[in-house]
């Protein structure tokens, strides 16, 4: 199903700033650039590298709640706004929760193989600070089932995966798992850093793990099993990438040495209205991720680097599980141990991932395109790592609600 | 009478004021969550908001409005479960709107005294003037049959004095809120010989609902809030007025009220704290206190000046502060008053005065790093004694100011008003916000 019938390329990738409380720039009081804004830059920056809007034959935009956040809707019709030469293109705007940016990669994907497309503008954006976050705990739970909205906790997502680190807990043990979890804190912070437009890029914190170990989680003022250290952060933001053909990558004049090639993908959903099977499990992530690895005929062991959705530190450590680094229950450990870290076996998420670089919700599945295409191109700066030349390849998770949807892609370097 | 049923029917005597508003928010609130909590839409709560001003009660309503908005969006969670069983509110928005409309409903604006015949608790915010509080209270006893408990909010007059002049008989408590109340957590409850077991026992557990830590004081006028600041107040004037003698006495002003911010370590210098708190309310506390102090005037003519020439500080209805012994700018101090000319002499012409302070043992010493610091009683000791081998201006002057605080304190435990140093400390600390509470071995 999602054999690639011709060659694909990423090019050209871009993040805006991932703006929300850390960035020193930012002022919950002071007014703050809107939507526009992030589509604009974002937008304008991949077009500059690919030699203008004329060479772009469709655009799509990954959002997942512009509605409720910028009182927004048909984010398409933005795309001509950027450049005149977009009008009278095609633009789609995509959603599947936080997994939106990841279904406007596989969108474009599917453009090019279905021939319509040589070139695909590329966009993930989301724009939260609007509101306070106990009103962006109501617009985030759309992600879940609205069915279960009222049983649910006034923090909706934090919740939810605080039931899953609480399972964790009881099933391999309190101090065993909040190791695991607190050394994905400080991989994610110290990752991002490294890089620019980070979210925690301006942190400071002088011992992590200490700060961690300090913040028990506490059910009365947020959630009974994780603190604040252990979510993502409220993020505005946008990313863009030009997704091209053999022929696309000819027409924008881009080298080769430049681009990654798609080699795979995988996209899943699991049933909405159903909790996941078991709580200590990413069901979906791991037949997501696994169907990516075997269209393009590898295994894990084939991997240099991965971004995964860790919208919470436990997502993070269940990844590891799902994705069959650690057997179950091992997760924790093999993060704790530093295999997770930059330098370690498999490094993760190395700008800082959600946590750390932040998560503008319908921006993130592009915004992992673009990391995995800076480090295999040589362009992450002071982030970059050495891709070992017998593990050339690089994956993404990109997670919408619980487990829900799941997109994964595996690239190399073109 | 239980608890609850003490709060089904409370009346706010000046609930538009400053003090009355916060007093009215924090109780709305409280009477709205046993309302909810008793699951109940079958026990009516009522609770008068009661103000002479008109303006006054329509600004109170969106002051509460936003405010309990603000304080629902804080406990989110506490709130899912209050509203549990009601199946239509679902998104963490509709709860906090219906729960911003349940407080509210519980809130009756009016002008008209009458309101308070029918309730069993009043709480009293109203001037700081004894005769209008016991005229009010006078009323109130003659027309309501509920025996009802009073609780002033006097910072000043002894509450015996009110007890037997408005025949309350052990029925009357001093509830004394910090300003803001909404904000600041000290209360200081005080308490006379008749005062019944049940009012002390109702009023505690109503401020440790309302999560406020509470001091109790001796019933003697001023308590120990104000029996610390006016003293305190009057040192710094004195020894600006001392100043004088070799310079200005704005420049003298200037000197002091900087001291005793950078130099005591202080949220604000003392001038900015007597504009504040109002120079006319200042002067009004030592004016309720004078009477029953022997062997000690609290007065001030250069207060009397000022408020003579119609210059009295607080705060404007929008919360900016109003000129008092300094001029401020977007809520900064930038002149002090020269009392002589009544003009505002701008901080940038006393470019001597800083050289004649000296500098400061360690600028990074600051109240506000200071308050969170865990090891502060180590860093303060240091400051200071780096402070004491100084010989400078600022340096003298600070440890005069110091000292002369400790026997503040002191002598409030000594003359019973407080009944321990500790009581003392805590009010400065959490009333007054000060790094460091009075009775301290810094200065020795």
């Amino acid at each position: 199903m999602s054999k690639l019938n011709k060659k694909i390329y990423m090019v050209a990738g871009y993040n805006t700033v991932s703006l929300g409380t850390g960035r020193n720039e930012f002022h919950p009081k002071k007014p703050r650039p809107g939507i526009e804004h992030y589509v604009e830059e974002a937008g304008r920056k991949t077009l500059e590298m690919i030699g203008g809007a004329d060479n772009v034959d469709e655009c799509v935009v990954g959002n997942f709640m512009a509605e409720r956040f910028n009182k927004q809707g048909h984010l398409g019709g933005f795309f001509p706004m950027i450049d005149e030469k977009l009008q009278y293109k095609p633009a789609t705007r995509v959603e599947g929760a936080c997994a939106s940016g990841g279904l406007a990669v596989v969108s474009a994907i599917k453009s090019i193989m279905a021939g319509t497309s040589d070139v695909v503008l590329t966009m993930g954006v989301e724009v939260q600070n609007t509101v306070k976050a106990i009103y962006g705990a109501d617009i985030l739970a759309g992600a879940g089932w609205y069915g279960k909205r009222k049983d649910g906790h006034a923090y909706f997502f934090p919740g939810q995966f605080s039931d899953r680190a609480g399972a964790y807990y009881e099933k391999y043990g309190y101090d065993y798992a909040r190791e695991g979890m607190g050394r994905w804190f400080r991989n994610a912070v110290e990752n991002a850093r490294l890089c620019p437009t980070a979210q925690e890029h301006h942190n400071k914190t002088p011992d992590l793990d200490a700060l961690y170990k300090k913040l028990k989680p506490n059910g009365k003022a947020f959630v009974d099993n994780l603190n604040v250290l252990d979510c993502s952060k409220v993020s505005d933001g946008a990313s863009t990438i030009a997704i091209v053909s053999e022929e696309g990558l000819k027409r924008i004049g881009i080298p080769r040495d430049q681009a990654v090639e798609i080699v795979s993908f995988g996209h899943k959903v699991r049933n909405l209205t159903e909790d996941p099977p078991d709580l200590t499990e990413l069901t979906c992530i791991k037949a997501t991720a696994m169907e990516a690895l075997d269209s393009a005929g590898i295994t894990i062991d084939d991997l240099g680097t991965i971004e995964t959705h860790d919208c919470f530190s436990i997502a993070g450590v269940l990844a590891t599980e799902a994705l069959g680094f650690a057997a179950p229950g091992e997760g924790a450990k093999f993060v704790a141990e530093g295999n997770t870290a930059r330098g370690g076996k498999i490094p993760m998420n190395t700008t800082g991932g959600l946590i750390g670089w932040g998560h503008p919700t319908g921006g993130t599945g592009v915004h992992m395109a673009v990391t995995l295409w800076e480090q295999l191109t040589g362009n992450a700066g002071e982030a970059q790592i050495e891709m070992p030349a017998d593990k050339p390849y690089a994956l993404s998770i990109n997670m919408g609600g619980d487990d829900v949807t799941v997109v994964s892609v595996v690239c190399k370097k073109a | 009478m239980t608890y609850e049923e003490r709060l089904q029917n409370v009346t706010v005597l000046g609930a538009a004021g400053k003090m009355g508003s916060g007093i009215l928010l924090l109780t709305a609130v409280e009477m709205a969550d046993l309302m909810l909590k008793s699951g109940g839409k079958s026990k009516a709560f009522v609770l008068n908001a009661m103000d002479v001003s008109d303006e006054g009660l329509a600004g109170l309503i969106q002051y509460l409005r936003a405010q309990v908005l603000k304080i629902a969006e804080k406990k989110m969670v506490v709130l899912r479960t209050m509203y549990h069983d009601r199946k239509d509110l679902i998104e963490n928005s509709e709860i906090i709107e219906q729960y911003v409309n349940d407080v509210l409903s519980v809130v009756r604006p009016t002008t008209r005294l009458e309101a308070a015949y029918g309730s069993k608790l009043i709480f009293e915010a109203v001037n700081e003037n004894k005769d209008l509080k016991v005229k009010i209270f006078r009323q109130i006893e003659d027309n309501n049959e509920h025996t009802p408990w009073y609780f002033t909010n006097t910072s000043s007059v002894p509450i015996n004095i009110i007890e037997s002049e408005a025949d309350l008989k052990g029925r009357v408590l001093g509830f004394h809120f910090y300003n803001p109340p909404a904000v600041q957590r000290l209360v200081e409850l005080i308490w006379t010989n008749q005062t019944s077991a049940e009012v002390k026992e109702f009023a505690n557990e109503y401020a440790k609902n309302l999560g406020k830590i509470v001091v109790p004081s001796n019933d003697y006028a001023g308590f120990i809030g104000n029996g610390h600041f006016m003293r305190d107040a009057l040192h710094a004037i004195k020894e600006a007025e001392e100043l004088s003698a070799e310079m200005p006495l704005p420049e003298a002003i200037y000197i002091v009220n900087k001291v005793s911010q950078d130099y005591l370590v202080r949220p604000m210098g003392i001038f900015q704290l007597i504009d504040y708190v109002g120079i006319d309310v200042v002067r009004f506390i030592m004016g309720v206190m004078n009477p029953f102090l022997d062997n000690e005037d609290l007065h001030s003519p250069l207060l009397d000046k000022l408020f003579d020439t119609g210059i009295k500080g607080g705060q404007h209805s929008d919360g900016s502060q109003k000129d008092g012994f300094l001029k401020y700018e977007k809520g900064r101090p930038v002149a002090v008053i020269d009392p002589e000319t009544k003009q505002y002499i701008a901080f940038d012409s006393f470019s001597g005065a800083d050289g004649k302070i000296g500098a400061i043992p360690d600028p990074a010493i600051v109240w506000k790093s200071v308050v969170r610091m865990k090891n502060k009683d180590e860093v303060l000791q240091k400051f200071y004694n780096d402070l004491k081998a100084l010989d400078t201006l600022g340096a003298k002057l600070a440890i005069a100011y110091g000292k002369r605080s400790n026997e503040i304190g002191k002598a409030l435990v000594a003359d019973a008003v407080a009944n321990n140093e500790e009581d003392v400390n805590t009010v400065l600390l959490t009333g007054f916000f000060h790094a460091y509470g009075p009775i301290n071995n810094y200065f020795d």
